[in-house]
C-alpha cells in the first residue's frame, strides 16, 4: 500500500543519510592507522564532476609532504551539498574538513561550527593570501577559513553562430541593449540567442548593473526603479531569445547542453565551465559581461573550513592551508581551468593567460575590476528561494514584475525580521 | 483486542491465582509483545517525543537548541505559507481521493466477474503499488515532461498542443494527482474486491428478480454492503493524502511557484533547506492534529452510513 512506499522512499533517505554517516564513523575510529596515519576526511562540493582528478593531484602532493595524514576525499553535488554537511554536523559525524561558499559561511561561523584557523596550527603566516579574500572568511575577527579559490561569471559565446549570422562580436563595451540586439538577430529554428537564468543569483548582480542596491539599512531596496529594469531585463529573454521554463521541461544541464551542442548563442555563465567546454567543435570566446549604467560582474568565494569538533585540528590546519595557498594547489587550479587561486602572488595567476581557448582570458581578470557580491543574511536560503520564485512568477506571466518585486521585497524584509 | 481482554477476565473467575503465576503470565504477555513494542518505542514514541521537544525550540541542526516555547507554533498559525501548504494539500486530497475511489471501485466491479485472464489484470493493477514512489514519480515526471513526454506527443497527434503539466503552477497539482491515483488504484480495487466478494450473490439475485435494474442493484444492495470497505479506504487514502510528499518531492520539489508546496514538503524544506526543525516539528505536529481530528470525525460519521449488514 502507499503507506508501505512511504516507508520504502524514508528508509531510501535514512540510508543515503546513513552512508555518508557510516562514511563518518568509518574514518572516525580514532586509533592511528598501520605506521601512526591520522585520517582526515575533506569534503567538498566544487571538485565533482569534473575536477576529482585535480583534487586528487593536490591532496597527492600533501600526503608526500606529510606522510603521517591520510585525506580522505568526500564530493556531493552543490544541491544536496549543504543538506549534508548540515545533517552530518548534527549527527556528530562532521568532517574534519569541508568547503564552505561565502554564502553560507557567516552561517557555519555563528553557529560555532568552525575551528579558528588563525590559532589552531601556530603558525600565522598569510602573505600568501590576497588580502580581501582572506577578510571574506574572517568573523568576529578570527579566521574561521582560509580561501580557496574564487570564480567569476563572465559571458561565453559561440563564435561560429555570431560570424553565420553577420553579427558583430561582442565586445568589453557593450551595454544589455548590444546584447539584446544581437540576441534578437541570433535567435532562429532551433538556436537561442541567449541564456541567463531568472534566479536571485542573475537578479542581484543584474540589479548593481543597473545601479541599483538590494538592500540598504536592514531593509530591502531591490524593488526601487533599477529593481524594475533589472528584473524585466532577465523576465524579457524568457520565451523571445530564451528558452521557457516548460521548453527547458526541468532537464538536467539544459544550458550546459545546449551550449555544447552549438544551439545557443550567448550564455551568462561561470569560469568553472571552461574545462568542460574542451572538446567542443566550434570555436568559443568569453567578454565580461555587459552592464548597465555600470559594470558588475558576480564573484563567487570557496574556502577551506575545519570543524570545531576535529580531532586534528593541527592537521586540518596543515590541509586547509595546504589546499588553500601551496604553489601545487594554485599550480593544479590553473592548468586545470579549475577557479582561480586567491594567491597574491601575481606571477601565477599570470599562468592563467597561457591557455589558449578561451582567446580572451583577460576578461577573467577584467571582470574583478567591478564586482557584485551576493547580499547574505542569515535566513540566507529562504532569501534567495522567495526572490527566485517571484521572479519566476513574473518571467511566466502570471505577475507584473512590479507585483512579483513588491511581494519579493516584502517577503525579504519579513526575512530580515 | 478481545485475546488481551480476556485473560483479566480469566483472573475474576479465579481470584486466588498465585501471585507467581500472575508473574508468569505477565512475563509472557511481555515477551509477545516485546517484537512489535520495541520498534514502536524506539522508531515512533520517542521520535515524536523528541519532536514534540524539538518544536519547542529555535534549532537550525548545527547550533544547540534554544527555548522558544509556543513561537514556533504562533508563528506557524499566523503565517500565510501554513494556510498555503494546508489548502495545497486540501486540493490534493479533493482531487486525489474522489479519482483513486471512483477508478478502484470500477477496476474492482470488473475484475470482480469471471473473465479470461483475470488474474493476470488483477496482478497488472496491483504492481505499481508496491513499486517504489520514487520509481513511480521519476517515470511519471517523464510521461508528463511538456516538451519531450509522450502524453505530450500523443495530444499532438490529434491536432491540440498539451498543457505545462507539472511546469505549470495550474497543473502541477492534476498532474501529481493524476501520479497519486494511478499508483494507489491498485491498493483500493484489492480491498474493493475483497468487499465485493463479501457480498451474498443471493442479495442481488433477488432484487433481479424483484424487476431491479443494474443501476439499482449496484445502489441499494452493492454500495450499501460495500460501505465497511469504503470507509476503510476512504480513512487511510485520507490519512495518506494528508502525509502526500514522495511524489510532490520528486515530481515538482513543492514548485512551480510553490504552487505544489504541500505540508510535508513544507516540514523537509524548513528542516533540511532552511535550518528550521523546530518550525518543521511543530508543523508536524499541527498536521498530525488535523489528521487526528479528521479521522475522529470519520469514525462518528461513520455510524450513519457504513452498514455492517
Amino acid at each position: 500500500m502507499a503507506g508501505s512506499a512511504r516507508v520504502a522512499a524514508a528508509t531510501l533517505i535514512t540510508a543515503l543519510l546513513a552512508t555518508a554517516c557510516s562514511q563518518g564513523s568509518a574514518t572516525r575510529t580514532e586509533e592511528p592507522a598501520a605506521g601512526g596515519k591520522v585520517t582526515l576526511r575533506y569534503f567538498t562540493f566544487s571538485a565533482a564532476p569534473d575536477h576529482v582528478k585535480d583534487l586528487d593531484t593536490i591532496v597527492a602532493a600533501f600526503e608526500k609532504e606529510n606522510p603521517t595524514v591520510d585525506v580522505q576525499v568526500e564530493t556531493a553535488p552543490y544541491d544536496q551539498y549543504f543538506t549534508k554537511l548540515q545533517t552530518s554536523i548534527a549527527g556528530q559525524t562532521a568532517p574534519d574538513t569541508f568547503e564552505l561558499n561565502y554564502e553560507n559561511f557567516v552561517t557555519y561561523a555563528t553557529a560555532g561550527s568552525l575551528l579558528d584557523l588563525g590559532t589552531a596550527g601556530g603558525d600565522t603566516d598569510t602573505s600568501g593570501y590576497a588580502t580581501e579574500s582572506l577578510n571574506a572568511f574572517k568573523h568576529d575577527g578570527k579566521q574561521f577559513a582560509l580561501p580557496a579559490s574564487f570564480s567569476t561569471v563572465v559571458l561565453l559565446y559561440n563564435k561560429d553562430l555570431f560570424e553565420k549570422a553577420g553579427v558583430p562580436l561582442p565586445t568589453a563595451d557593450w551595454t544589455w541593449e548590444d546584447e539584446q540586439a544581437a540576441a534578437e538577430k541570433l535567435t532562429s529554428e532551433g538556436v537561442y540567442g541567449d541564456f541567463q537564468p531568472v534566479t536571485f543569483f542573475e537578479f542581484y548582480k543584474a540589479l548593481k548593473q543597473a545601479g541599483g542596491e538590494f538592500m540598504s539599512g536592514g531593509k530591502s531596496t531591490f524593488d526601487s526603479p533599477q529593481g524594475v529594469k533589472a528584473a524585466k531585463w532577465l523576465v524579457g529573454k524568457v520565451g523571445k531569445t530564451m528558452p521557457t521554463e516548460a521548453e527547458i521541461g526541468g532537464t538536467a544541464d539544459f544550458d550546459t547542453n545546449l551550449f555544447k551542442s552549438g544551439k545557443l548563442a550567448m550564455w551568462h555563465n561561470g569560469i568553472w565551465q571552461f574545462a568542460g567546454l574542451k572538446d567542443v567543435p566550434f570555436t568559443w570566446d568569453v567578454v565580461v559581461e555587459p552592464g548597465d549604467s555600470q559594470k558588475a560582474s558576480a564573484v563567487f568565494h570557496n574556502s577551506v573550513a575545519a570543524s570545531a569538533t576535529t580531532k586534528h585540528p593541527r592537521e586540518a590546519y596543515t590541509w586547509a592551508k595546504f589546499l588553500s595557498s601551496s604553489d601545487v594547489a594554485a599550480t593544479t587550479r590553473i592548468a586545470s581551468s579549475w577557479e582561480l587561486p586567491p594567491v597574491s602572488d601575481q606571477a601565477v595567476l599570470q599562468g592563467y593567460l597561457k591557455d589558449p581557448v578561451p582567446a580572451n582570458r583577460q576578461a577573467v581578470f577584467d571582470s574583478l575590476n567591478s564586482i557584485a557580491l551576493p547580499p547574505v543574511i542569515a535566513r540566507q536560503q529562504e532569501m534567495q528561494d522567495a526572490v527566485t520564485q517571484e521572479l519566476t512568477e513574473a518571467a511566466a506571466g502570471r505577475k507584473s514584475v512590479e507585483e512579483a518585486l513588491t511581494e519579493a521585497a516584502s517577503k525579504v524584509d519579513a526575512l530580515l525580521g | 483486542m478481545t485475546l488481551t481482554e480476556t485473560p483479566p477476565a480469566a483472573s475474576v473467575k479465579q481470584p486466588i491465582r498465585p501471585p507467581r503465576k500472575r508473574l508468569r503470565y505477565a512475563l509472557t504477555v511481555a515477551v509477545f509483545l516485546l517484537p512489535s513494542a520495541v520498534p514502536l518505542l524506539l522508531f515512533t514514541l520517542i521520535p515524536m517525543a523528541g519532536s514534540l521537544w524539538t518544536s519547542l525550540h529555535e534549532w537550525n541542526l548545527i547550533t544547540p537548541m534554544k527555548w522558544v516555547g509556543l513561537d514556533n507554533y504562533a508563528d506557524l498559525l499566523s503565517s500565510e505559507e501554513t494556510r498555503a501548504a494546508f489548502g495545497h494539500t486540501l486540493y490534493f486530497i479533493a482531487g486525489y481521493l474522489p479519482l483513486v475511489y471512483a477508478g478502484g471501485l470500477g477496476l474492482a466491479m470488473l475484475l470482480n466477474r469471471a473473465m479470461k485472464g483475470r488474474d493476470l489484470f488483477r496482478a497488472i493493477y496491483f504492481l505499481p503499488v508496491v513499486t517504489s514512489w520514487v520509481v513511480v514519480a521519476l517515470l511519471w515526471k517523464w510521461l508528463l515532461n511538456p516538451a519531450s513526454g509522450i502524453v505530450n506527443w500523443a495530444i499532438g497527434l490529434v491536432g491540440l498542443e498539451g498543457p505545462g503539466w507539472w511546469t505549470d503552477p495550474d497543473w502541477a497539482m492534476p498532474s501529481i494527482i493524476l501520479a497519486s491515483a494511478w499508483k494507489d488504484l491498485g491498493f483500493v480495487m484489492i480491498i474493493l474486491l475483497a468487499g465485493l466478494q463479501a457480498i451474498p450473490n443471493e442479495y442481488l439475485e433477488a432484487a433481479r428478480v424483484d424487476g431491479a435494474n443494474a443501476w439499482q442493484r449496484f445502489r441499494r444492495i452493492t454500495l450499501p454492503l460495500l460501505s465497511p470497505s469504503t470507509f476503510f479506504v476512504v480513512v487511510i487514502s485520507l490519512i495518506n493524502g494528508f502525509q502526500v510528499f514522495d511524489q510532490v518531492h520528486v515530481m515538482t520539489g513543492g514548485g512551480p511557484a510553490g504552487a505544489t508546496q504541500v505540508v510535508v514538503e513544507q516540514v523537509y524544506n524548513l528542516t533540511f533547506k532552511y535550518g528550521r526543525a523546530g518550525a518543521a516539528s511543530a508543523l508536524s505536529w499541527l498536521l498530525f492534529a488535523v489528521v487526528l481530528v479528521v479521522t475522529l470525525i470519520q469514525v462518528r460519521g461513520q455510524r450513519r452510513w457504513v452498514n455492517y449488514g
